[in-house]
């Protein structure tokens, strides 16, 4: 009774919607060695031929060019973005206040496509602790977490990198002390 | 029901899961077959009296349904059940449908609602007379696609679309890509 559909591999779409999720290339290739019977059914010339839409010639070749030219766009766009995800790295650093206080400052979370005041207030929650986004001095912004959750912070980070399949993106803690006083005399 | 509310969805607006009483279950059973009388046939085996089903409190009153870490269904404060996409492709013949013409696809795959010319140019269809009244909740198709897209609301009835033919046909809730698609338990 129920009607089983395949979904796409890389772009999580029914196959047949492959052409606008941004990864045309990567899909079709994906289709071709997973559901070859499936790829056929779309791509075989026969098939494209039936498809044409029943709008004027002039209209349908409109709207072929835009979505193709779309989909060059999507695809070098996420491309990059892929590339600069990956290269990315994501710092927790552990500021130390005074002897017994530190704070735990997260910064490189925006190309990661994370809405970091809603992850902000996760850890709040979290930690039963403060925890906001300021900007620094750079002008980016990051996470500022009261309290020395520095361990804990990189665990919940790694996991969800993890399911956003962004393993690759490289989690490091580093620790800033506070500048030594002068020397009394 | 607000436009693409599910366009920034994730983990993260989750507040809190509980399982659904055996008789509550019951009473959303009843009202979904009363929205969707196409679902009758098959709730039983969509939704077996044995199991689980979990409510999923989200952010600004939306409400997820689940069964086997799977939502099927989902709600805005107190307004009719809305079925997410996949469910739709497992049961398509249980909802009412519309079908885009080509050139709306990537409008409806940004989020955007849906405007009358693009339910009724030739590509694209409503049913028949009498039709659907506004407030209605269809899955939504796209010209020589097999499955749906998107599922939305009409913000008119369908035979005003049809005579009046300009403005806001149908409000797009939820469609391939967005933050509900990719959401898993
Ligand atoms: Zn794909």
């Amino acid at each position: 009774m129920t009607v089983k559909v395949v979904y796409c591999g890389i772009c999580s779409f029914p196959p047949e919607y492959c052409e606008f999720g941004g990864a045309f290339k990567r899909c079709k290739e994906w289709l071709e060695k997973k559901e070859p019977e499936l790829f056929q059914k779309l791509y075989s010339v026969e098939a494209l031929e039936k498809a044409t839409s029943s709008l004027s010639i002039e209209k349908q070749e409109e709207i072929e060019r835009k979505i193709q030219k779309d989909q060059k766009k999507n695809e070098a766009r996420a491309e990059r973005e892929l590339a600069n995800k990956l290269s990315s790295k994501i710092y927790v650093k552990r500021i130390e206040r005074n002897k017994r206080k530190h704070v735990i400052a997260i910064s490189g979370l925006e190309l990661c496509g994370i809405d970091m005041k809603k992850l902000a207030k996760v850890f709040a929650s979290k930690f039963a602790t403060g925890a906001s986004v300021t900007k620094t001095a750079d002008g980016k912004d990051e996470i500022v977490i009261q309290g020395d959750v520095g361990d804990e912070v990189e665990t919940y980070i790694v996991d969800m990198l993890e399911e956003k399949g962004l393993d690759d993106v490289k989690v490091e803690q580093v620790a800033e002390k506070p500048k030594k006083k002068k020397p009394q005399v | 029901m607000p436009n693409a509310m599910f366009k920034k969805f994730s983990r993260e607006e989750v507040h809190s899961r509980s399982n659904i009483k055996s008789s509550v279950q019951r009473g959303l059973k009843a009202k979904l077959i009363e929205q969707f009388p196409g679902l009758e046939s098959v709730i039983e085996e969509a939704m077996p009296k044995k199991s689980q089903m979990v409510q999923i409190k989200c952010s600004d009153k939306v409400t997820l349904y689940s069964i086997n870490s799977e939502v099927l269904f989902f709600q805005s404060f107190d307004d009719p059940l809305v079925p997410t996409i996949k469910f739709v492709h497992k049961y398509p013949e249980a909802f009412p449908r519309v079908k885009v013409d080509r050139g709306a696809i990537k409008f409806v795959l940004s989020g955007a609602n849906i405007m009358c010319p693009g339910l009724t140019s030739p590509g694209a269809s409503l049913p028949e007379s009498p039709g659907l009244d506004v407030g209605a909740v269809v899955s939504i198709y796209a010209e020589n696609k097999e499955h749906a897209l998107a599922v939305g609301v009409l913000t008119m009835s369908t035979e005003d679309i049809k005579s009046i033919n300009k403005n806001c046909g149908v409000e797009v809730c939820h469609y391939l890509g967005d933050g509900l698609w990719n959401f898993s338990e």
